[in-house]
């Protein structure tokens, strides 16, 4: 297994997520955040620091949410290594209080 | 290769002590080695191996969580850092003595004292530390020697956090379960020949309010021979449905909790989770034989009969000679990272990890954690130009004739192959040296 980034995380952009991670297994763009599921060692610590919920382990995700699986694979092979935090996006607090977190 | 052969520090910047080399003591050092200031990091182990509780805490079969040390591996390879193992904080050089020598000294001494229930018995034989069991099972040398009877029928372990599951868990394991994973050999031995067929895990709370996270409790879903079960007395139908339904770790404990509640029990073990009970004593002549729990209004509470209890609610830190201690928290006395004395900093000294905020969190959180220590320690280094009255090296060379070999991290990575040779023979990752003596002799050839 391995945790996977979802969509919530899309144009807020936390990256809480990144001081916590034990093995540095976040990449970015320049809407979201990525895990590198080669590198995650699903310590889950990422999970209860994001502030929109949008990090679930993968078995976890409801069936329409199991392309994010890919997704994650996918980018993370294609963007670069996140090693800090970075100010979250434009509009990311008014989105976190929109899903009611 | 001779003990005095560390690798050599930096000389020139500032000088910082690290003091533990578990995973917040490698974060402090890392953010404190990428800030850009000039300065270098000796981390000081009691111990000739690093790691702390990624080697003697995480359970040998969650390889993949010990796979973070290959992070800790990278940062022992950026210049500047020292790796000072064989050396004792506290009882081969004072904390005064560090502070002495170096611009910062930044605590990372752990939770390794395991708190006490406080109710008659528990120190009856039979009746132990969960955190002693897990130091034994991962061959720490101090717990090495330990003997656990498993000579009995049932065992009960008391709490519902990580690391009662962990102890659970390997009771319920086979031999052939554990044989390819690194445990360590005694203790392989001894739960090979474990006659325990039942395994109680009792806490006070309703299922709702069990610390231990749903990816643990999931592993009790693919047991060989252990069946799990919740006992139906203590729950009601209601219990398994969460008050928040938005939060997904919640619901699914509760899930595996309602199915656990299903089980129809086949196979030869059986881990039965209890919940609502409050331990009162332990009973037993000459050794545990039962427990009894506080009663309730609303029904009675039987005793529950086992040879075994392992206590595992919570841990401190060992108070350290100089280093003012909140007794509350069972941490060294800090504000955010920084040593206190009341309301007053003592300047250079620092703390993070769990002898800063008690033991919480994965992995990860001890990084986070480890960052804002170190930013508190270089955002106070300019005034600390200056300051220290000794130096590092010199201090290192009085501290030699002190003790019994200095380790370095080449003397680790020597060690680290040993193991994995001695695991290979065996079809495991690695059989641990289980004495400091073993794994000083593995750093001569």
């Amino acid at each position: 297994m391995a945790y996977v980034v979802t969509d919530s995380c899309r144009g807020c952009r936390f990256t809480e997520c990144v001081t916590v991670c034990p093995v540095e297994c976040f990449h970015v763009d320049d809407t979201m955040t990525y895990i590198d599921p080669e590198n995650c060692i699903d310590c889950g610590g990422c999970v209860p620091v994001c502030p929109v919920n949008a990090i679930e382990p993968d078995y976890r995700l409801a069936a329409d949410k199991k392309f994010w699986i890919d997704v994650n694979r996918k980018r993370a092979a294609e963007t670069p290594v996140l090693t800090a935090r970075l100010p979250p996006l434009p509009g990311a607090d008014a989105r976190r209080q929109e899903l009611g977190r | 290769m001779m003990g005095s052969a560390l690798d050599r520090a930096d000389a020139g910047g500032f000088r910082i002590a690290v003091v533990g080399s578990g995973p917040s003591g490698f974060y402090a050092t890392e953010a404190l080695l990428r800030s850009g200031t000039p300065l270098a990091v000796d981390m000081f182990e009691r111990l000739p191996v690093p790691y702390g509780l990624v080697r003697f805490g995480v359970a040998p079969d969650h390889p993949k969580l010990k796979l973070v040390t290959a992070a800790f591996d990278r940062i022992a390879t950026t210049p500047g850092f020292r790796f000072i193992g064989g050396v004792s904080v506290g009882r081969d050089v004072a904390v005064d003595e560090l502070r002495e020598s170096y611009d910062a000294v930044v605590l990372a001494t752990g939770a390794d004292v395991s708190r006490s229930l406080g109710v008659p018995g528990e120190n009856l034989p039979g009746s132990h530390h969960a955190g002693d069991f897990v130091a034994w099972y991962n061959g720490h040398p101090d717990y090495c020697d330990c003997d656990f009877d498993l000579d009995c029928e049932a065992a009960t372990v008391i709490g519902h956090g990580n690391v009662a599951l962990d102890v659970a868990r390997i009771l319920a394991k086979t031999a052939d379960e554990l044989r390819r994973t690194d445990i360590a050999r005694h203790a392989l031995e001894v739960l090979a020949e474990s006659r325990i067929r039942e395994i109680h895990v009792v806490g006070r709370g309703k299922p709702s309010q069990a610390k231990f996270t749903a990816k643990e409790l999931r592993d009790f879903l693919d047991l060989g021979a252990c069946e799990t079960t919740v006992d139906p007395r203590d729950v009601a139908p209601d219990d398994f449905t969460p008050e928040n339904p938005q939060d997904p770790e919640l619901a699914e404990k509760l899930s595996l909790l309602r199915a656990f509640s299903q089980q129809v029990s086949t196979k030869r073990r059986r881990c039965v989770f209890r919940f609502g009970l409050s331990p009162v004593a332990i009973r037993g002549q000459g050794r545990v034989q039962t427990i009894a729990f506080a009663q309730q209004p609303s029904r009675a509470i039987g005793d529950i009969d086992c040879g075994l209890v392992f206590r595992s609610v919570g841990r401190r830190t060992t108070p350290l000679a100089g280093v003012p201690y909140n007794e509350h928290q069972g941490v060294h006395a800090n504000i955010e990272g920084r040593v206190v004395e009341g309301a007053s900093v003592i300047s250079g000294l620092y703390v993070c990890g769990w002898s800063k905020r008690g033991p919480s969190g994965t992995i990860g959180t001890n990084r986070g954690c480890g960052m804002a220590t170190a930013e508190a320690v270089l955002a106070d280094l300019p005034a600390r130009t200056g300051r220290r009255s000794g130096d590092p090296d010199a201090l290192l060379a009085r501290l030699r004739p002190r003790v019994a070999r200095m380790v370095s991290y080449r003397d680790w990575v020597a060690i680290d192959a040993a193991e994995k040779h001695r695991g290979a023979l065996l079809g495991k990752p690695r059989e641990k040296f289980v004495s400091v003596a073993d794994m000083l002799a593995a750093t001569d050839v």
